[in-house]
């Protein structure tokens, strides 16, 4: 069996007196994509910020092609927290997806495709744009390289931050509910951007309320709920023949299941 | 006694009340620009999570703005070279005491502007910038501060029309402003209405001036494509292609 991408290892944390992941482990194989499931403000989004490296879980590893990620290791076995800037280094292998998109909005369109690849990577202005280019024309969005984010529906600004997210290579590709914030009208253009991604082979981590997406699209959905993955099956036994009964309770409530 | 129209054009183009004018003009901007670098580090203090430069910077705020500005430029001017032999030298003149008075204390009200700013920027951006990559440094520099910069200039313009104003505080060390300028004419001719008049009509050339430079700096942090708006009507979707 070949290494996996992304490791999740016994992760916890907690915000306060909450403990919001109680021990979540799941593994995410080269090409595979895994849809995440839960009922809202359970804290799917806080393990995708914990696999990009953007807040520290309290115990539990993150493995990255196989290596610990987000702490370093000393020679008598103990671990300790990477500062800031290494672990700068170690989130150029990740790309995140937000459902607020976060385009950089003092930036227009190709500038924030670019940024990471003159800033980060160290390319040249003019090969990042070429690079940035070729990425935008993937999501549709190569005819609108100098408009700034606020001249954007929300449908286009999601397909431009796939793409800032998408051009430096990462090995995976982490969605936080990435159409949870947009009029229902264009959802579609950002799905479809999804599933042609996952269609090119790429890894997804992809926390999302749709679940036609997720049944179409998804190697694998997880449920997650009260801190736990509660399920984790193909897409066809999680919606149609559930183990767990807090999976059946849970689709249930959603309004439609699609075929 | 009439206005005499004379003595006021005769004030108003003298090479005087010009001198006076582009010394204020200079002192303001000058103090300006390094109150606002200063500024910025104490407001970095302030949003630090380290507890000793969160105290530090709280410190400097409150200890700026607590004190008369005069008294700094008294202190500074008058203070400094007693208790400091290198600055009894040439090279400490005036305008250098006031320059240097001026930016430390408005670096004070500079950090309080440039703290909020950098609060005001949404918390997205930082975490967007992050994820991409971009090391603590460049989050700030090309992420999160151009973004404050647009919040903060408002309220520096303000303080840089508050400051051109404040320069007349510098008489005291003897820096022949604007406003001291008029002032010792006045107490030569006694033409109070002239002299001031002309001073006045200096005053709001120089700030229209001060707001038109605002004016255009606001424009250039709208970030919209000048023009280029294509009308956005249904986006079309391109499949995407494997890689």
């Amino acid at each position: 069996m070949t290494m996996p991408v992304l490791q999740a290892v016994d992760l916890h944390r907690r915000y306060g007196g909450t403990e919001v992941l109680k021990g979540v482990d799941f593994t995410v194989a080269r090409g595979e994509v895994k849809a995440l499931l839960g009922p809202s403000g359970s804290g799917k989004s806080t393990i995708l910020r914990l696999m990009a490296l953007l807040e520290h879980p309290d115990a539990g590893e993150i493995l990255l092609n196989g290596k610990q990620v987000g702490v370093a290791t000393s020679s008598n076995g103990s671990t300790r927290r990477l500062p800031e800037r290494h672990l700068a280094v170690q989130r150029r292998d990740i790309g995140m997806v937000f459902q607020r998109f976060n385009l950089f909005a003092h930036l227009d369109v190709l500038r924030n495709v670019t940024l990471a690849l003159t800033e980060v990577v160290g390319l040249s202005k003019t090969e990042a744009a070429s690079r940035a280019e070729e990425m935008l024309q993937r999501v549709g969005m190569a005819g609108r390289l100098r408009h700034y984010p606020s001249e954007l529906s929300g449908g286009q600004q999601q397909r431009v931050a796939i793409a800032r997210a998408l051009v430096t290579n990462p090995s995976v590709m982490l969605f936080d509910e990435p159409t949870s914030a947009l009029d229902p009208e264009l959802v579609g253009e950002v799905l479809e951007v999804m599933e042609g991604l996952a269609d090119a082979g790429m890894t997804m981590v992809v926390v999302t309320h749709e679940t036609r997406f997720a049944r179409r699209v998804a190697d694998e959905v997880m449920l997650f709920d009260g801190g736990v993955i509660v399920e984790q099956a193909s897409p066809q036994q999680f919606f149609d023949d559930p183990r767990h009964d807090r999976t059946r309770q849970f689709l249930s409530h959603l309004p439609e299941v699609g075929h | 006694m009439d206005f005499d129209w004379d003595i006021f054009t005769a004030a108003l183009t003298s090479s005087a009340f010009l001198q006076g004018a582009m010394l204020s003009v200079a002192l303001a901007v000058c103090a300006m620009v390094l109150a606002s670098i200063l500024g910025f580090g104490v407001a970095l203090l302030r949003i630090s999570s380290h507890r000793i430069a969160t105290t530090v910077g709280g410190a400097y705020v409150w200890f700026f703005r607590a004190i008369p500005t005069l008294l700094v430029l008294l202190l500074i001017w008058n203070a400094g070279p007693q208790l400091f032999p290198a600055l009894r030298d040439d090279w400490f003149t005036p305008f250098f005491a006031a320059l240097i008075g001026f930016s430390i204390v408005e670096a004070a009200y500079m950090a309080e502007i440039l703290r909020s700013a950098l609060l005001s920027v949404d918390d997205g951006q930082h975490l967007a910038a992050r994820a991409l990559g971009l090391p603590p440094h460049k989050v700030l520099f090309k992420v999160v501060l151009p973004q404050a910069i647009k919040v903060a200039i408002p309220p520096s313009g303000n303080e840089l029309i508050a400051m051109l104003k404040y320069t007349s505080l510098a008489s005291v060390i003897s820096l022949r402003e604007l406003l001291t300028t008029a002032q010792s004419q006045v107490s030569v001719t006694f033409r109070y209405a002239e002299y001031y008049s002309a001073a006045l009509i200096y005053y709001l050339v120089i700030v229209s001036a001060l707001m038109a430079a605002q004016h255009l700096v606001e424009r250039r942090y709208r970030w919209i494509s000048a023009g280029r708006v294509s009308q956005v009507t249904h986006p079309t979707v391109t499949p995407a292609v494997p890689a």
